[in-house]
């Protein structure tokens, strides 16, 4: 039985458990004259949940392990011999995989019996034609034991789900049939379907910490690799980065570090200022026509594409820069540099700061504004004098959140700042951010296993702290002051 | 006290700070106030009372010009402030709210510190020439807001960490340092305990000395115990006006003696 009808079985008795529980509850409450504790839909609601939930939960997990402990038994019977020089147990495993699926097509196109396919032998008809027939093509004739390894891979996922079906349908049956039984005008069963509830949310929760958690593993392992290959003082104290082909690389992240921290600067020196200010303007000076103009308008900044403003940063302000600023000061002239990259991030964060910063402005009570009007303050001077310390805290906090964002930026950074790692200061040259060596290095054609593509994941974790560093810093700001004023 | 202060009303007539004539108010198609005419006399409490939604908050943010910063609002008729119309286009609002201080429903010190609430309309107005001075303002303040012998010793602890009682009597501290001719009260009581506001009451009565305060409130024995006049608004019309004694112990008008008994409200 394939998943989807086992799914729609199992949902099936639960629905019908709603309607037993419910009428189960009602007709118990009827015969002995007491009072349901909850309303009749509960028991149903109850019924049906314990039908469902945990022969849903025994189906996902049986789904995860089943390959993964057929497949450790397979590859475990594959002898060395016909994995071929250099190559990997897995490869093999992978042939394995697609010949049972190949012989399960065949079975469904070409009418092949089952009693047939056990006498097939590889070493005597041709599988790999029959095989290519029905789609599935193979890059070689097949050994003998591959071919016996996926008669029985195939076997035993027959096997297995054919037994997942059974274990499956009887805790659906068991679970549908214990609740309803248990059923009492006293029982609780509110309570537990807000028990339910309750687990659903924290379920829903743990998948993004889970992510977080195994975002960050993978990350530390392929770093791990990285280290043991390439001498961490080197990575994180050389202020070379040349990676070679050949082997013999200069990876030392300084100058990469330098050139996001240069360009998120810059970004930022353009971003707070207007941000705040256009913040300022929404929120205390703006009429309620012009706001519910502007706002959207300002906001649509944040909608554009990074690669649009890429492509901006490439053909219009990297050459005005260059043509009227550095060229004629004598500062360079190259069309991507630090500060082209730099303006055109500022003007992408822009919207960050505003949109954030004006509803932190809006939340600062209307009666600290009338104390002060009342004192015979300026809009102006309250603004400056109380409305933005009570507010500081939270534009802080919107501040440092734009700041990770341009941390992370790439496609800005690659069409407007190039990618020539470098350690200076005009800010008319070509200099590189992680990001974009992260880029490079992981899509350039040298071998995975070697410290040129390996470090793309030691400069990911490095990143991957620093922001996270921005963002807990972030929090525990706007934490601390954010009572302040209430 | 209330004794006395009714002994203290007959005596002699007093100067007319504010004068207002045919004011009315209209918040977009809602006419709040209707041909209200009020005369406000120096050193003497004024009390204005009436059921919620009746206008007297709003009649008392025009006296400041407070309205203004309100887009809806619309105010006609004519404000005298000392004998000078404050709706004339020569008078600087913000110049105005600096002499006619102002007093809110819920206490709204600054998230600074006492000190710093305290200095913060001297600074502005630039009261102070330098910080010798500033510091002597401060004390004056808050002598006069009756805390000074409880903040002393923590003036640069926050503003927002004293108690309800103390926090509005900092306002007050804060308004009066200003230095302002008259003094606006917005129900500066209703969110205080019962003890807080004895407190309150008794520095108002203090406040006569030197100001002309209006204060709005909601209850009519405040309004009896701290107040020489009384008006009493009914509907946005002023229904009647007059010494307080009398508004309390002889109404005029039937719905005043609703009001006061209770009938109405």
């Amino acid at each position: 039985m394939s998943v989807s009808i086992i799914t729609l079985i199992v949902l099936g008795i639960a629905v019908l458990g709603f309607f037993l529980g419910r009428q189960r509850a009602l007709s118990l409450s009827a015969s002995s004259g007491k009072r349901l504790h909850s309303l009749p839909g509960y028991y149903g609601q109850m019924v049906f949940l314990f039908a469902a939930v945990p022969a849903l939960l025994l189906m996902t997990a049986w789904l995860f392990m089943q390959p993964i402990l057929i497949e450790g038994r397979i590859s475990a019977n594959i002898p060395d011999s016909v994995i071929p020089e250099g190559g990997a147990r897995s490869l093999v495993m992978a042939d394995v995989r697609r010949i049972a699926g190949g012989l399960d097509a065949l079975i469904a196109d070409s009418g092949m019996t089952e009693t047939a396919l056990d006498q097939m032998r590889a070493d005597e008809t041709d599988v790999r034609s029959q095989l290519g027939n029905v789609g599935v093509a193979l890059g070689s004739d097949v050994p003998v034991q591959v071919f016996e390894a996926a008669k029985e891979y195939r076997a035993s996922s027959k096997t297995g789900s054919l037994l997942m079906s059974i274990a499956v349908l009887a805790v659906c049956g068991l679970f549908a049939a214990w609740s309803l039984l248990r059923i009492s005008p006293d029982q609780r069963a509110r309570n537990v379907s807000e028990g339910f509830v309750l687990a659903l949310l924290v379920g829903a929760s743990l998948v993004a910490i889970l992510t977080t958690v195994g975002i960050v593993t993978s990350l530390l392992f392929e770093t791990f690799h990285f280290f043991k290959l390439y001498p961490a003082r080197e990575f994180f104290f050389s202020t070379v980065w040349n990676p070679q082909f050949r082997g013999g690389s200069e990876l030392g992240i300084l100058p990469l570090l330098w050139g996001t921290l240069y360009v998120s600067f810059i970004a930022l020196l353009l971003a707070v200022p207007v941000g705040l200010m256009i913040a300022i303007y929404l929120a205390e000076y703006a009429s309620k026509a012009m706001r519910s103009v502007a706002k959207p308008a300002i906001e649509v900044l944040a909608g554009i594409p990074t690669i649009v403003y890429g492509l901006f940063a490439l053909i219009t302000v990297g050459p005005f820069l260059r043509d009227w600023l550095a060229q004629p000061m004598g500062l360079g002239n190259s069309s991507s540099s630090v500060l082209t990259a730099g303006l055109v991030m500022g003007i992408m964060l822009i919207p960050f700061v505003s949109s954030l910063s004006d509803d932190i402005i809006n939340a600062v009570p209307q009666s600290m504004r009338d104390g002060s009007f009342g004192l015979g303050a300026t809009k102006s001077e309250t603004i400056r004098q109380v409305i933005l310390p009570a507010a500081l805290p939270g534009v802080v906090g919107a501040v440092l959140l734009a700041a990770s964002r341009a941390i992370g930026e790439t496609m800005i950074v690659v069409m407007g700042a190039g990618a020539a790692a470098k350690l200076g200061l005009n800010p008319f040259e070509a200099m590189t951010t992680v990001t974009v060596k992260i880029v490079s290095q992981l899509t350039g054609d040298t071998e995975f296993a070697s410290p040129e593509t390996l470090v793309a994941f030691a400069l990911g974790l490095t990143l991957f702290v620093f922001t996270l560093g921005l963002n807990v810093l972030a929090l525990y700001i706007v934490r601390k002051y954010r009572e302040q004023y209430e | 006290m209330n004794d006395m202060s009714r002994l203290e009303r007959t005596v002699g007539t007093k100067n007319i700070k504010m004068e207002c004539r045919d004011c009315q108010v209209y918040y977009g198609d809602t006419h709040a106030i209707k041909d209200v005419n009020v005369d406000i006399e120096d050193k003497t409490v004024t009390a204005f009372i009436g059921p919620s939604g009746c206008g007297k908050s709003t009649f008392l943010r025009c006296l400041n010009r407070m309205n203004d910063t309100i887009s809806v609002a619309r105010v006609e008729g004519q404000f005298k402030l000392d004998g000078e119309d404050i709706y004339d286009r020569r008078v600087d609002p913000v110049q105005l709210r600096a002499k006619v201080g102002m007093v809110f429903q819920k206490p709204n010190p600054f998230p600074k510190s006492i000190y710093d609430n305290v200095a913060y309309g001297p600074r502005i107005h630039g009261l102070a020439r330098n910080k010798a001075e500033l510091d002597d303002i401060v004390e004056q303040a808050l002598r006069r807001g009756a805390l000074w012998n409880e903040v002393k010793d923590r003036l640069d602890a926050p503003g927002t960490g004293l108690s309800g009682g103390q926090q509005q009597r900092l306002c007050i501290a804060r308004a009066v340092a200003t230095e302002p001719e008259v003094l606006l009260m917005d129900e500066p009581c209703s969110a205080l305990d019962p003890i807080a506001t004895a407190q309150v009451e008794e520095l108002i009565d203090e406040l006569r000395q030197s100001y002309s305060v209006v204060i709005v409130t909601h209850s009519m024995q405040q309004a009896a115990r701290v107040s020489q006049k009384t008006a009493f608004f009914h509907l946005g019309n002023l229904v009647e006006f007059g010494e307080t004694g009398q508004i309390f112990t002889n109404p005029v008008d039937p719905r005043t003696e609703s009001y006061i008994t209770g009938r109405i409200g």
